[in-house]
């Protein structure tokens, strides 16, 4: 039985906030592998493409038929313990403050035996559902998981580190005017949220919906503009050494292609969606980043909502799709800079959402409360690339076949 | 130069100097929270005013401090010139950088409407209003700037825009109202809102009536002033020159006033 968290005691302010260390940090290329997987929430393992044999750990050739033509595919999760063990000594930083350590073998169903961490909840002879997870390296390892559900699993204090659960966590969502702000609130505080700060710009302009968000419980209206870097500096003040998640919902989008386009609205889709996520990473990330081993609500993830077409353009949307392929690439390398904190970037990719903007265009639309569920699911699953509805899974995936195919396709040369 | 003139300068240096003439600043700071005008969506919006560090005394600039700012052209306490509006777009020298010099020190007279303003967002500057402020305070001189008091300036920002669903509520002059001023020859005409139209003027006819008319009479118009409680109703002198930007529309600007002092 995982015993569940405990509302966090106010800091003793006398006592040195705890430096973040990191688990071993280097893969092999082949390892990376799990390290993708686990960024989405995929079991993966190799697979043999000459005799079907599935590989672990990673390696560059066929444990049977020494192919090299390994691919990395959905794997069957199912596994049994067969040995579990408790290490009590450690020279490794990390697992040194995290003593005593469970590690068990287990005996894939797929076919390999492999040593993975073990949730509290499992033992030595029990059936178990394995699990890809980052690490707060950012490297993905395998984590075995009762089969069934148990009482306040997310709990345990393997899996704390291993997510972003919002329990007990203090939220700051940057633009209060984002249809998806209201449904997110109500997601967060079903999973537990302490606190939701949410932004507002230009309080000047009043707006409908206002006086619903104002009326919540544990929510309060922050001013914040991503536009303004003095506006970031002076809530970073304020609540930048409490803030343990932020999700950036601010977002600038008009329909339009290039040519007919107008660089007046391709600048507020830089200056909102880009350098909007920079200026929130300059000012919010380094606080956050010295605050990942703070307790229960240390700092655990930085969220940036990207349009699947990030990956691709769509022609009817050419401007905005330039500022999300900039911002998806200025994210990539705050993941870098991050990895180092254990602070996780998780993207969260998405399709046409039912907005304003996409009024015109034909369903399927991600729904507001949608893409909130998704959010939510990605910071308790620990994830760090989320794909939110049918058009966005998609995309991607025809992107990962063939990114070629996939612009020829969207900019209209399939038929 | 004639020695009146010489004397007339001389005279205005010491006034200045003993506080017989006395400077207001009708400006508001140029602050990135300051409202602007908003339009649907679908247009094109004033750009807010941004302001960017490029160094301070660090890294980036050891000796030094400044900033990069933007802004729109109508952002602030702002200038409209005749190209503003599509009424004005053929007035000759209609640009900013076009505008003769002597056009920006002039008279100026002060319409006080903020007892009318105080009881209704939407209070209109009709030609009644005109003409009981003229039978207290004499004819309008020709050349003179009007500026419509309405103590809007004092507002919190999100009373000073008065956003509602159906748009913006603010004070601002009639149709008939800014053909009652251009019939008496005016330089140009300012509020304190954030246009020089009322927060409703969409639905007069024509629309924005204080754009329309007073650009195509290639007058100029001043908005966001600040302060005009400090100026009597006539008898000041208005110092208003905007930015000289190529072909500019309008400008940011800092609006003086040389009003009579206390001192002697």
């Amino acid at each position: 039985m995982t015993t569940p968290l405990k509302p966090p005691k106010k800091k003793d302010p006398q006592k040195r906030s705890v430096v973040p260390t990191l688990p071993p940090l280097g893969r092999s290329r082949a390892a990376l592998g799990l390290t993708v997987a686990a960024a989405e929430g995929r079991f993966a393992l190799q697979h043999c493409a000459e005799c079907g044999a599935v590989q672990y750990p990673p390696r560059d050739a066929c444990m049977q038929c020494l192919s090299a033509d390994l691919d990395w595919r959905d794997t069957p999760s199912g596994g049994k313990v067969i040995a579990e063990t408790r290490i009590h000594a450690s020279p490794d930083p990390y697992f040194r403050e995290r003593l005593p350590w469970r590690m068990g073998t287990v005996k894939l169903d797929a076919g390999p035996v492999a040593l993975v961490h073990l949730h509290g909840d499992v033992a030595r002879g029990d059936r178990v559902r394995l699990s890809l997870h980052l690490d707060k390296a950012s490297q993905g390892v395998i984590v075995a998981l009762p089969t069934e559900r148990t009482d306040a699993m997310e709990d345990d204090p393997l899996m704390r580190s291993l997510t972003a659960h919002p329990r007990y966590r203090r939220i700051l969502i940057t633009d209060a005017r984002a249809p998806v702000t209201l449904p997110l609130i109500h997601a967060l505080q079903k999973a537990g949220a302490s606190h939701v700060f949410v932004g507002e710009a230009e309080s000047w302009r009043r707006w409908p919906g206002r006086d619903s968000i104002a009326a919540l419980e544990n929510v309060s209206i922050m001013p914040l503009d991503v536009t303004d870097t003095d506006s970031l500096q002076d809530l970073a003040g304020e609540i930048g050494g409490k803030t343990d998640i932020l999700i950036n919902t601010a977002r600038f989008v008009r329909p339009g292609g290039v040519l007919g386009n107008d660089t007046v609205f391709a600048r507020d889709e830089m200056e909102v969606n880009v350098l909007g996520l920079m200026r929130l990473a300059q000012t919010f990330g380094p606080s956050m980043a010295s605050r990942t081993a703070d307790g229960t609500n240390n700092a655990a993830a930085f969220v940036n909502i990207l349009s699947a077409h990030a990956l691709s353009p769509s022609p009817g949307y050419g401007a905005f799709a330039a500022s999300q392929a900039a911002a998806r690439s200025l994210s990539q390398t705050l993941r870098a800079e991050f990895s180092h904190s254990g602070l996780r970037m998780m993207n969260v990719y998405v399709g046409p959402t039912d907005d304003e903007w996409h009024q015109p265009l034909p369903p399927p639309k991600v729904a507001p409360s949608a893409l909130a569920r998704s959010i939510v699911d990605g910071l308790i699953e620990g994830l760090e690339d989320v794909y939110c509805g049918d058009v966005a899974r998609d995309l991607a995936e025809r992107w990962r076949r063939d990114p070629g195919v996939l612009e020829r396709e969207l900019t209209g040369g399939g038929s | 130069m004639s020695v009146h003139a010489e004397k007339a300068l001389a005279d205005m240096a010491l006034a200045l100097a003993s506080g017989a003439v006395r400077v207001v600043d009708l400006t508001h700071r140029l602050d990135p929270d300051f409202p602007v005008i908003i339009l649907p969506p679908e247009f094109g919006q004033c750009a807010r005013f941004r302001m960017e560090e490029v160094s301070a005394y660090d890294h980036r600039g050891p000796a030094w401090k400044w900033h990069n700012i933007t802004m729109n052209e109508h952002t602030g306490t702002h200038f409209d010139a005749p190209v503003h509006w599509v009424s004005g777009r053929d007035v000759p020298n209609g640009a900013v950088d076009e505008i003769a010099p002597e056009n920006f020190v002039g008279p100026v007279v002060v319409i006080d409407c903020s007892e009318g303003a105080a009881e209704n967002d939407d209070f209109e500057l009709t030609p009644d209003v005109i003409d009981a402020w003229e039978a207290e305070h004499g004819p309008i001189p020709e050349g003179s700037w009007v500026l419509m008091r309405t103590d809007w300036s004092k507002r919190e920002p999100i009373d000073y825009l008065n956003m509602e669903e159906d748009g913006p509520h603010s004070p601002g002059p009639t149709p008939e109202g800014i053909k009652a001023l251009l019939a008496r020859g005016i330089r140009g005409f300012g509020t304190e809102t954030v246009g020089t139209d009322a927060g409703q003027g969409s639905h007069y006819t024509p629309p924005y009536p204080a754009h329309y008319f007073l650009h195509g009479a290639g007058k100029f118009g001043l908005q966001c002033l600040a302060n005009l409680d400090q100026l009597p109703a006539t008898g000041a002198i208005l110092i208003a020159a905007p930015l000289k930007i190529k072909s500019g529309t309008g400008s940011p600007l800092r609006v003086l006033a040389l009003v009579p002092g206390e001192a002697e």
